[in-house]
């Protein structure tokens, strides 16, 4: 017995709900970036679930590209929470507002 | 006995996610994170991508997760007050979550659902994603590596000790 592909994509969506209201909720920059991971990681399940579906690698390959995309991106983020952190302090989204007009 | 593991897993996903969310300690925030990807892990597989899960595993909680770990650790954010931060905005970003989640189960019920083909072993292997990779996507493939490498360097230069600080920063020194 298989389990429908929509299942998969359901699921999908409410980890990426989840990770949606974590990163727009939270303060910590770092739990940001872990809500932003977990949304980044519903669309690859998405994407692996299409290409089940329709029985091609394309999906797996794009899957590919996002996670060392994220792996940049974190790496990215990091370096600068720790060039904010050295600055202010803290690394509360709330009290960095140096690029608020 | 398929449904039963994808059933199990989802609610691990879900579950161990919640926790990411809603946790006040990053350093938990994040070892629930590597539950969650451990879980949708076993749903790659179980989806007929074992090299993805494999990649996953070693990509986000043997490389990402490690470094979110170590900053964590270099920042010393233990906690945080309250997770979230006032009562309104929580109400706000919550009902936005929801309002994504809503719209994207629109759209999936919208979209005709067409019966799944028969899991082939040309899928699983390892040889098609091969050919692919390297052939109709090399360029991509490429250009994500030069990607990857200019985010080291940028990682490198930014997170650096500027030369003149402004203030003494002697006390994050390792």
């Amino acid at each position: 017995m298989s389990v429908p592909v929509s299942w998969y994509l359901v699921l999908s969506a409410v980890l990426f709900a989840i990770g949606s209201a974590g990163a727009l909720t939270r303060r910590n920059g770092i739990s940001i970036f872990l809500s932003i991971e977990l949304m980044l990681n519903a669309g690859n399940l998405a994407l692996i679930a299409y290409a089940r579906q329709w029985g091609q690698h394309t999906g797996q390959i794009i899957v590919f590209f996002v996670m060392a995309v994220a792996a940049a991106e974190a790496a990215i983020g990091l370096a600068l929470f720790i060039a904010v952190y050295r600055q202010r302090r803290t690394i509360d989204v709330n009290r960095i507002n140096l690029m608020r007009w | 006995m398929e449904t039963l593991i994808f059933l199990l897993f989802a609610l691990l996903a879900v579950g161990s996610s919640l926790v990411v969310v809603v946790h006040k300690n990053p350093v938990y925030s994040t070892m629930s994170l590597v539950v969650t990807l451990f879980s949708v892990a076993v749903l790659f597989v179980l989806l007929g991508a074992p090299f993805i899960g494999a990649l996953q595993i070693l990509i986000y909680t043997g490389a990402i997760l490690v470094l979110f770990l170590f900053v964590i650790m270099l920042l010393n954010v233990t906690r945080e007050e309250s997770a979230v931060s006032q009562q309104k905005v929580q109400a706000g970003g919550a009902l936005l979550g929801a309002l994504v989640f809503g719209g994207m189960l629109a759209v999936l019920f919208w979209n005709a659902r067409r019966p799944m083909d028969p899991m082939t072993e040309e899928l699983v292997s390892m040889k098609g994603l091969a050919r692919e990779m390297f052939g109709q996507y090399l360029l991509p493939f490429e250009i994500v590596g030069m990607l990857l490498l200019v985010a080291v360097i940028g990682a490198t230069v930014a997170a650096r000790k500027p030369p003149q600080p402004d203030k003494p920063v002697e006390d994050l020194e390792p």
